[in-house]
């Protein structure tokens, strides 16, 4: 049993750990709404504009989570505006400005001397580095977030499954479909320091949609999602630490190999009775 | 106010999407308990119509009443059962799942559902012969029982106003049969229910007024005032053929899907 805890002697990696469990959850529990109401374009979108602002917090030695906040809400009302008047439809607004937010952030981080590291550690993560304060960051978001979601489970439930129901009840549709804009949002942000702005949007949808293929209610599915969130960055981390692979490239290809599991288990339970 | 205001009034409204009117000028009156049938040829502006009164789309000009207030006076009194093609049946959600939704406003926001929401949504379910699949996922349904699970949470809504798009179109009878069931008892329960048909026959047997509706309205009034040669050529024009003993025949089948 040595194996499992001497990467745990170290203490960046246990905070890594702590952060990757978190950011698993997270993600995944958010990911059931992005699978279920099609957003995750967007996620993977808000994911990529992030990156200017945490090339400018890095370049300005300022703390790249706060750079990534506020990259992230300039981004997000950006796509509301673009498309608000119809001049644009939304999938080309969030393409357009997705693309130019990478290639500016590109474009800064390669102004650094150390370029090419740098521009992989926000690419892809870097577990290894979380401090202190960045962990709390995380906790506390991750917290903020969870306990949203969480007491809005019935509006945001009806909000994505019948929004005339919604119409007829009178909910602030567009509040609420705001707010679970902002809410990707800070979950993206949450996600940058362990799997990067490549890999967020694989852990919003991978582990979600696994938990789609094996359960029927949202509240289930989203306790699976999250499960599988966490289990995937435990067995990433230590992938990574033992194989010496990118940690976010581990987590995410165990979610993917979840995901892949589900699907031909759910293929074979199908395959003798032809029933859909 | 000397007068008790009509349950439902419609006062010179335009109604559309966008800069697009659909429905020009629309004035009716539904007394409080009555049974409409909406008829009209296809892309007539029947779910147009129920878009507005849910309070969906904007009325351009005029205005909707209910009890004699303005529609976004009023919290959860007119229940919309939308056509099957408009939900997305692999959500993740039960039979009671969907039912319970119509209890949203009883509970408010973060409470649970109380004993007599519970109640309330059990007793939907067996009034509309879908108690055993309460477990169900929804997707597993047939379309008949799907629409039935959707009536079962319109009674838990416990509305003043139902609305109803295209209820008998491609329904099973069983569903129908359900269907014109609910109505006899919402009658006694005094809910006024809207419901657009393609059925002719079934509007005018069953229902006591019709509106018919071609972007503007046609007749509305008792079905044998309504279903006149003058009117339904109107509304229809050429889908109408008059046979030479004098009864009409409206050509209203399988039209193409629009909006």
């Amino acid at each position: 049993m040595s194996w499992i805890i001497r990467p745990l002697l170290y203490e960046f990696m246990q905070r890594g750990l702590l952060a990757s469990v978190i950011v698993g959850i997270l993600c995944a529990v958010m990911g059931t709404y992005v699978v279920l109401r099609g957003m995750a374009f967007l996620g993977d979108a808000l994911a990529h504009a992030i990156l200017p602002g945490v090339a400018i917090a890095y370049l300005l030695h300022g703390n790249l989570l706060i750079g990534a906040i506020v990259a992230a809400v300039i981004i997000a009302l950006s796509i509301g505006l673009f498309s608000k008047q119809g001049t644009v439809k939304e999938d080309t607004a969030i393409g357009i400005l997705f693309a130019a937010a990478l290639a500016l952030g590109v474009a800064l981080i390669s102004t650094m001397q150390t370029y090419a590291v740098d521009l992989s550690h926000i690419l892809f993560g870097n577990v290894l580095g979380v401090s202190s304060l960045d962990l709390w960051l995380t906790s506390g978001l991750g917290l903020l977030i969870l306990l949203t979601i969480f007491l809005l489970y019935k509006p945001f439930l009806i909000i994505s499954f019948d929004p005339v129901l919604a119409a007829t009840l009178r909910l602030p549709t567009e509040l609420l479909r705001n707010l679970m804009l902002v809410l990707l949002a800070l979950t993206v942000v949450v996600s940058l320091q362990t799997v990067g702005v490549g890999l967020a949007a694989a852990m919003l949808v991978t582990p979600a949609a696994t938990a789609y293929l094996l359960t029927r209610r949202l509240a289930p599915m989203m306790i699976l999602s999250a499960t599988l969130g966490a289990l995937s960055s435990i067995f990433g981390l230590y992938l990574s630490y033992y194989l010496n692979i990118v940690s976010g490239s581990a987590i995410v290809l165990t979610a993917t190999t979840f995901f892949l599991l589900a699907f031909l288990w759910k293929r074979l339970q199908s395959l003798p009775s032809k029933r859909r | 106010m000397s007068h008790t205001p009509h349950r439902l009034e419609v006062q010179n409204a335009d109604i559309g999407y966008g800069d697009k009117t659909v429905l020009h000028d629309l004035t009716f009156h539904v007394p409080h308990g009555a049974r409409v049938a909406v008829v009209g040829p296809n892309g007539a502006g029947k779910s147009t119509l129920f878009k507005a009164l849910v309070g969906l789309l904007p009325v351009q000009k005029g205005r909707i009443l209910i009890h004699g207030l303005p529609l976004n006076a009023h919290k959860d009194c007119v229940a919309y059962i939308p056509q099957r093609e408009e939900v997305d049946w692999r959500f993740p959600v039960t039979v009671n799942d969907v039912v319970m939704m119509g209890r949203f406003d009883h509970q408010g926001w973060f409470k649970r559902p109380s004993r007599n929401d519970k109640l309330i949504v059990e007793r939907s379910l067996s009034q509309m012969g879908v108690a055993d699949l309460s477990r169900r996922s929804i997707s597993d349904l047939s379309g008949g029982q799907q629409q039935r699970v959707f009536l079962a949470r319109a009674l838990a809504q416990e509305p003043h106003i139902l609305l109803m798009d295209e209820p008998f179109t491609g329904v099973d009878v069983t569903t129908q049969e359900a269907t014109l069931n609910l109505l006899d008892d919402l009658r006694a329960a005094q809910v006024t229910a809207m419901i657009s048909t393609h059925d002719l026959n079934l509007a005018s047997s069953k229902f006591d007024l019709m509106l018919l509706l071609n972007h503007r309205l046609i007749a509305f009034g008792k079905p044998d005032e309504v279903m006149k040669q003058v009117n339904l050529a109107n509304a229809f024009g050429s889908h109408l053929t008059v046979l030479l003993d004098g009864s009409v025949v409206v050509d209203n089948c399988c039209p193409p899907e629009s909006n």
